[in-house]
């Protein structure tokens, strides 16, 4: 019970094609798992399994303390997701927003209110609280959007790609809030295509073609391959041979 | 209700215990006042009304369309001929000719147009578009009949609009009969079977009968299956669908909340139909009121789990509107014997045609509004469209549990 995610030869497949190919890994309460490979490597199908969207053809996987076959329902109470393309309604106010992704977690009314007024106030967006999100820049809906996913409080929060697109300074702050929700017992189990992010995190795995490359702390991994950045690391793995180009 | 205190603003706060950091059994605990699904679905099914009421192409069709199609047929489209131009060649210029010519344009089908003096005139008439049929009356017209033998005159229609000319000879040849009838009323004609015509249901022979039904058939078509396949793949497409399968919300919840409100503005639609029919066009609603929504209700449901189906298959919402033009709207505007009559159809289409839900609802329509039938009318339709909806339905859960696995 001490891992907020445990996968033991979680595997996936789709007719002759393996996703993913038996991957085995833990990750801690509270940490900040990274999740990386290039495209196509399987991750967000390993994501999809995790958090109950696509059931696994083969391996075992216990997300929060639940079995991905069996318990499902509970999982998904559990966890939040961030999915990779926009998970907010472009339509909807941002307080609409917020009210909606409370009130389907089963947040009580008045608690909805209370927590969508802090959000605003602590995003400073009391600008945009009545706007359409379509009218709000990209970097501000991607920081509400991980916001709302957390916003029932779940024991882990899913992130596919969530910096895809935004620049630097935001990006920056968008991390500046995964570290806060990590201290707060959070785990954080995130994607992405930025080596510099995978500096950030706690642990991380690299996947290539469906297993499981490398996984380790940032620092050991880059002083077993002997390379200065996770760049290095990435593209060592991700291209045998290559990588010195 | 046992809340730990969020702490994103005091983090540093000792009594916070992370969520994670608790026993499995306590999570029930931590759980957030347990929330009925109801309530749920509520939330669900506002989320949905912003976006249709945000949707000004959407709303448009949902709300204009019904009654721009009711308007358009009843007015613009009919089988009707009012007042068509004719012109009459009179050879006889007797007092029986010019009887009948008034007799003719005295009908509301009629009016005469011109007087002509040739049968050139009637050539150049028709081909000015001047009128829409001659009618030739020979010398001596009306005298062979007097004395009891066989008269004739000639009816020129404009064969180029068959339906029209068909009619419009249809309407004169009764004119005309009654006329000999009436000069004659108590001598008998021998040799001649009278017919007596009557056109059981609608009298009239009013095309609005027609399109009522039919208007109604392809409205909650487009409404329920277009609509909601669209809607649906939206999700999908704009991504949102991923988190809302991530959320605790049932599938099963996510597509009726989606529906919900597509199903109350169909039958919004309907009752703005029926009441234009009725009102301004005079339709009857002979049969069972009560009955009818219960058929329109059907026939929603059957529309919505061929759009469920729909979405289903396709990731995009552009994929979803060109299937269900192709596949759900072409077919039940010419399939369903709503424009062109499934009699008169190539066999190969009219066995088409019975997989066309349309056509049971129309059938449907027809028996209870027209000749107040009850259940004993229609059972057999009904269920057609009960069992087409639960096939659909079935086969939706399939696919959305192969899409799953």
């Amino acid at each position: 019970m001490n891992h907020a995610i445990t996968a033991n030869n979680l595997t996936k497949r789709f007719g002759d094609f393996t996703a993913v190919d038996a991957i085995s890994f833990e990750v801690d309460k509270g940490e900040i798992f990274g999740f990386l490979g290039a495209n196509g490597a399987g991750k967000t199908t390993a994501m999809r399994m995790l958090t109950g969207l696509s059931r696994p053809t083969e391996g075992e996987a216990m997300v929060a303390g639940y079995d991905v076959y069996r318990e499902p329902e509970q999982i998904k109470r559990r966890i939040g997701y961030m999915s990779q393309k926009f998970s907010l309604y472009e339509d909807l106010k941002v307080r609409e927003n917020i009210r909606f992704y409370g009130g389907i977690y089963g947040l009580p009314r008045k608690q909805v209110r209370q927590e969508a007024d802090r959000l605003i106030e602590e995003l400073g967006m009391s600008e945009f609280a009545n706007s359409l999100v379509s009218g709000i820049p990209l970097g501000w809906r991607q920081k509400l959007a991980f916001s709302i996913a957390i916003l029932h409080r779940p024991a882990i929060v899913f992130l596919d790609e969530p910096t895809g697109g935004v620049d630097p300074v935001t990006r920056r702050q968008f991390w500046e809030m995964i570290y806060k929700t990590a201290n707060e017992g959070t785990t954080v189990f995130v994607t992405t295509h930025y080596m510099d992010e995978a500096e950030y995190c706690n642990r991380v795995s690299i996947m290539v073609e469906g297993r499981i490359a490398a996984l380790d702390t940032p620092q050991a991994m880059k002083a077993s391959f002997g390379v200065e950045t996770m760049n290095e690391v990435f593209l060592r793995l991700t291209r045998p041979g290559g990588g010195n180009t | 209700m046992s809340y730990v205190p969020m702490c994103l603003g005091n983090p540093g706060k000792k009594s916070y215990v992370p969520m994670c950091l608790k026993r499995k059994q306590d999570y029930k605990f931590f759980k957030i006042n347990p929330m009925g699904t109801n309530k749920k679905l509520s939330i669900f099914i506002r989320k949905e009304f912003y976006h249709i009421l945000r949707d000004r192409r959407t709303l448009l069709i949902l709300l204009g369309m019904p009654a721009v199609l009711v308007l358009l047929f009843g007015f613009a489209i009919s089988n009707e001929i009012k007042n068509a131009d004719i012109g009459v060649l009179d050879y006889a210029q007797n007092d029986q000719s010019q009887r009948l010519t008034q007799r003719l344009s005295a009908s509301e089908y009629f009016t005469l147009a011109l007087p002509l003096h040739s049968t050139q005139e009637i050539e150049e008439a028709f081909r000015a578009g001047s009128i829409k049929m001659a009618v030739v009356l020979p010398p001596k017209f009306g005298e062979e009949t007097a004395r009891g033998l066989p008269g004739s005159l000639q009816l020129i229609a404009d064969g180029t609009d068959p339906n029209t000319a068909t009619t419009l000879s249809n309407y004169a040849s009764a004119i005309i009969g009654d006329f000999l009838q009436e000069q004659q009323p108590l001598q008998q004609q021998p040799m001649v079977i009278q017919t007596e015509v009557r056109m059981l249901y609608n009298a009239g022979l009013k095309s609005v009968f027609m399109f009522v039904p039919g208007v109604m058939t392809v409205i909650l078509m487009l409404v329920s299956a277009m609509m909601t396949s669209i809607a649906i793949t939206r999700e999908k497409e704009v991504g949102t669908m991923e988190v809302l399968l991530a959320s605790p919300l049932p599938p099963p919840l996510i597509v009726i909340g989606k529906v919900i409100p597509y199903i109350l503005l169909a039958l919004a639609n309907t009752a703005v139909i029926l009441l234009l029919g009725t009102e301004v066009f005079g339709m009857p609603i002979r049969g069972n009121y009560a009955l009818l929504w219960l058929e329109c209700f059907l026939f929603v449901l059957t529309a919505l789990s061929l759009g469920i189906l729909i979405s289903t298959r396709t990731d995009s919402q552009q994929v979803a509107m060109l299937f269900s033009l192709m596949v759900l709207m072409l077919p039940t505007i010419l399939l369903s014997g709503f424009i062109f009559p499934i009699e008169s159809m190539p066999l190969p289409l009219q066995v088409i045609s019975n997989i066309i839900p349309a056509k049971w609802f129309i059938i449907i329509l027809k028996d209870v509004m027209l000749k107040g039938g009850g259940m004993e009318l229609v059972w057999q339709e009904t269920l057609i469209l009960l069992g087409m909806t639960v096939f659909f339905i079935a086969l939706s859960v399939r696919s959305f549990n192969i899409r799953l696995a």
